[in-house]
């Protein structure tokens, strides 16, 4: 397969030359485009290695003619947002799980093609439950009970949401892409009328219990966030395991493929859709549970700070393979944290910096489409030639 | 064997790209002046209050002879843990001083703080660094309601011109008087704040010095910035009778509103805030009180290069030029001029006090005691994070602002002023 890719400026030419030459028999398109059956996992690698370098190129043209910087200072700097120091890398890393963790909660419902659109929502829910507990029980409560109070009360929290509109879709066939979107701004209300009451006379929340840190996660290997990281590491192994060995994984691809399918083979399909969605939102729930103990020690309606939507580039990206998610979560990461460093370094406008961060992900996903199709160039002169 | 070339060519860019990483890392490390700043702002230079803090930070860096690469910024860094996150990365570049700019850092700022005792951090707009019991950590705020009341008294006078030119009167705007025979101004605030109700109080009395009976109107936004629902706010108070509008909000919405109505034959006039508002409303706009940021920031970098102490709390007024008033429009009565600078330099003399207690009441009565309890408190669990003293506010016959801590704790309602109930929607 590498070798039509290199031949591919030679087809050009000859279709070039033979125009110059004015042979117009060939009624054969210059240019065809077809679905490839498979693509090898060599080739795989060189497609998105390429379409880095290519997005490397084009991003030093933007940044040498537009701002006038040095293209390889400002890559030096990007690649410093995350590898610049260990704790970026560890900020990068909790960063990371945060945005991975609701890739997972979505992976199956994605994979059952129930779009759920609302993880923003049911890890604020999560969050929410997690935060009123901690305030209102953490001083009649032992912190052995409180924790898995709190981690208990957040995933259900976090089911319930992504369960109602799964009971609407299968008792009554709504649209879950709007039912689950709406479920969000919901939450968002929700999240905001809390903080009112919580900040009180102070015109912002601050941290929870900023006096007792009752209910924040204690340090662990130095950070409170290293707790974070380990739960959204077991998950990953859990739902890749989940989806792919055990019979609901089964159950769930099967449902994705074809409803009638399903039915046929005696699956219940309501239930598999509620229950799904319900695993879906519980994970987000939990989710919101390890930001608010873990990373930020508060609520506020951007706790969930749109990683709710960002995860639905990953878990599709990455075809609900949870280990493909980590890597498109480090991807994306890397880009964002890169991107600040560059705004802070050269005191651009953050704008300028989402350019470039946008013009790579944007090569990121346009190679996709050269793993999945091929183009085939006339080659009418071929063997003439040779 | 190709796949193998096409990896290691992009592992020497890598390579390359980690090198050139390093070498700036080092240039950085090697600047002369034993001071580096780290700047994280809400904002960036798009949005006024943001644009006001760097301009007065470029101006003191300037006047110092701190170089630009010994200021690093962080821009649109929200109030939660990407503040500690951006502070804590801040000292891992080498600044040894670290400033936030809006109120909600504060508590991400005050972790960091107590993690890098060796660093100088500056919570602007904070009220808490004095109870925190940390010596390297700090607030600093304007004595915004000096200029606030000088620019009452800039729409006092035009007040005063207006009812003795017989433009405004019963019979040319009925509706702008109470049944009293008060005049009606009216007020845009953002929230229910002790900074707010400090402002609009200190403004209030300084229309008052000039023209006793008039009434305020203050209806609030609910958000700093929002150029729809100032701009609605505006027209609601006006429409309610007011003559003068005043803002304690970002925009530039309310005085675009007044403009239009003022186009359209109504008599009504504009107190704008940080900026000089006449480009919006050329002739509506009378003047706008501002903060002259750079005089703090000048005095915490000298304070920092010096290797000494930044005080837990700085409260600049007109005594040290830290507020001031912008241009005055030319819509503005005539002698306002010396008018402003007499008052100003009353002020600066500290022979004139805002909240002269002869010249409010509150219920009906003088106010003789004030307790202000300056507890930093978790609201949700009523508990106190950092408990402070309960002061006496009031001293030598006025309500002693900005003294007892840089923040601003006056929250009096006075009377002569109504505050809505529901914001505007």
């Amino acid at each position: 397969m590498s070798s039509d890719i290199s031949k591919k400026p030679e087809t050009v030419n000859n279709a070039a030359k033979s125009q110059t030459t004015g042979n117009t028999a060939a009624k054969e398109p210059f240019l065809r485009i077809a679905k490839k059956d498979t693509t090898s996992l060599k080739n795989k690698i060189l497609i998105r290695a390429l379409s880095i370098l290519f997005a490397l190129v084009l991003d030093a043209l933007f940044i040498f003619f537009v701002t006038g910087l040095n293209p390889f200072a400002v890559y030096g700097k990007m690649f410093a947002g995350t590898f610049g120091s260990s704790i970026r890398f560890s900020w990068a890393m909790r960063d990371l799980v945060s945005l991975l963790c609701i890739g997972v909660a979505l992976a199956p419902a994605f994979k059952m093609k129930f779009w759920n659109i609302g993880a923003e929502g049911q890890v604020l829910m999560g969050g929410l439950i997690t935060s009123l507990i901690m305030v209102y029980f953490g001083q009649s409560m032992p912190t052995w009970l409180l924790f898995p109070v709190m981690f208990l009360a957040s995933i259900l929290g976090g089911a319930l949401w992504g369960f109602i509109p799964a009971f609407f879709k299968a008792k009554w066939k709504t649209n879950e892409t709007l039912f689950t979107l709406m479920m969000n701004y919901i939450a968002i209300s929700f999240v905001a009328c809390a903080v009112n009451i919580l900040r009180g006379q102070a015109s912002s929340l601050g941290k929870l219990n900023m006096s007792t840190k009752i209910g924040w996660f204690p340090m662990f290997l130095g950070q409170r966030y290293n707790i974070n990281i380990l739960i959204v590491v077991l998950l990953t192994f859990g739902m890749f395991f989940y989806l792919k060995y055990t019979k609901h994984g089964y159950e769930i691809a099967v449902v994705g493929e074809s409803e009638n399918t399903a039915k046929y083979a005696g699956i219940n399909v309501s239930k598999v859709i509620m229950r799904t969605m319900a695993i879906s939102g519980a994970i987000c729930g939990l989710c919101g549970f390890l930001l608010v103990c873990g990373r930020d020690q508060t609520i506020s309606t951007s706790t969930a700070g749109g990683n709710g939507f960002t995860a639905i580039i990953v878990a599709w990206l990455a075809k609900f393979n949870t280990f493909y998610m980590a890597l498109i979560a480090f991807l994306l990461t890397f880009l964002s944290k890169g991107a600040g460093e560059i705004a802070s370094a050269y005191g651009l406008n953050d704008f300028a910096a989402s350019i470039i961060e946008g013009i790579i992900l944007f090569c990121i996903l346009g190679s996709e489409f050269f793993i999945n199709y091929k183009m085939i160039f006339r080659q009418k002169d071929k063997k003439g030639e040779n | 064997m190709r796949l193998k070339k096409t990896l290691c060519l992009i592992l020497a860019l890598a390579m390359t790209l980690m090198m050139v990483a390093c070498g700036d890392g080092n240039a950085n490390a090697g600047d002369a002046g034993n001071i580096k700043i780290g700047v994280i702002l809400v904002g960036d230079e798009t949005e006024g209050y943001t644009a006001a803090h760097m301009e007065g930070i470029k101006t003191a860096a300037a006047s110092l002879g701190i170089k630009d690469d010994q200021i690093i910024w962080k821009y649109k860094v929200e109030e939660n843990s990407t503040c500690y996150d951006a502070a804590v990365d801040l000292v891992g570049q080498g600044c040894n001083m670290v400033i936030s700019n809006s109120y909600g850092h504060q508590t991400f700022m005050v972790q960091a703080a107590e993690e890098y005792p060796d660093v100088t951090f500056v919570s602007m707009t904070g009220d808490f660094a004095a109870i925190s019991g940390l010596d390297n950590f700090t607030n600093a705020f304007t004595k915004v309601y000096e200029s606030r009341y000088v620019s009452g008294v800039v729409a006092g006078m035009k007040l005063k011109e207006l009812l003795d030119n017989g433009t405004l009167s019963a019979q040319t705007q009925p509706n702008s008087f109470d049944a009293n025979g008060n005049v009606k101004v009216g007020y845009v605030g953002a929230f229910a704040y002790a900074e707010v109700v400090s402002g609009y109080t200190a403004f209030f009395l300084g229309i008052q010095s000039v023209v006793p009976n008039t009434v305020m109107e203050v209806m609030y936004t609910n958000s700093w910035f929002d150029i729809d629902k100032e701009g609605a706010a505006a027209e609601a108070l006006v429409a309610n009778g007011a003559v003068i509008i005043g803002q304690h909000a970002d925009s530039t919405g309310a005085p675009a509103a007044v403009q239009k109505l003022l186009d359209n034959g109504t008599i009504c006039y504009s107190i704008g805030y940080n900026i000089d508002m006449l480009a919006t409303a050329p002739t509506a706009a009378l003047t706008s009180a501002t903060n002259t940021w750079s005089v703090f920031y000048k005095h915490a970098f000298e304070t920092v290069m010096k290797g000494e102490k930044l005080e837990a709390d700085w409260a600049g007024g007109y005594a040290q030029d830290a507020v001031a008033i912008t241009k005055l429009g030319e819509s503005c009565a005539a002698g306002t001029a010396e008018k402003v600078a007499e008052i100003e330099g009353a002020l600066k003399a500290g022979t004139l006090h805002v909240f002269d207690t002869n010249t409010f009441t509150v219920g009906g009565e003088k106010v003789t005691s004030a307790p202000c309890d300056m507890s930093f408190m978790d609201w949700s669990t009523m508990t106190a994070i950092y408990q402070g003293e309960t002061v006496e506010a009031i001293k030598d016959g006025y309500f002693a602002e900005s003294e007892f801590r840089s923040a601003p704790y006056f929250s009096l309602r006075i009377d002569g002023i109504t505050e809505d109930a529901d914001p505007v929607q």
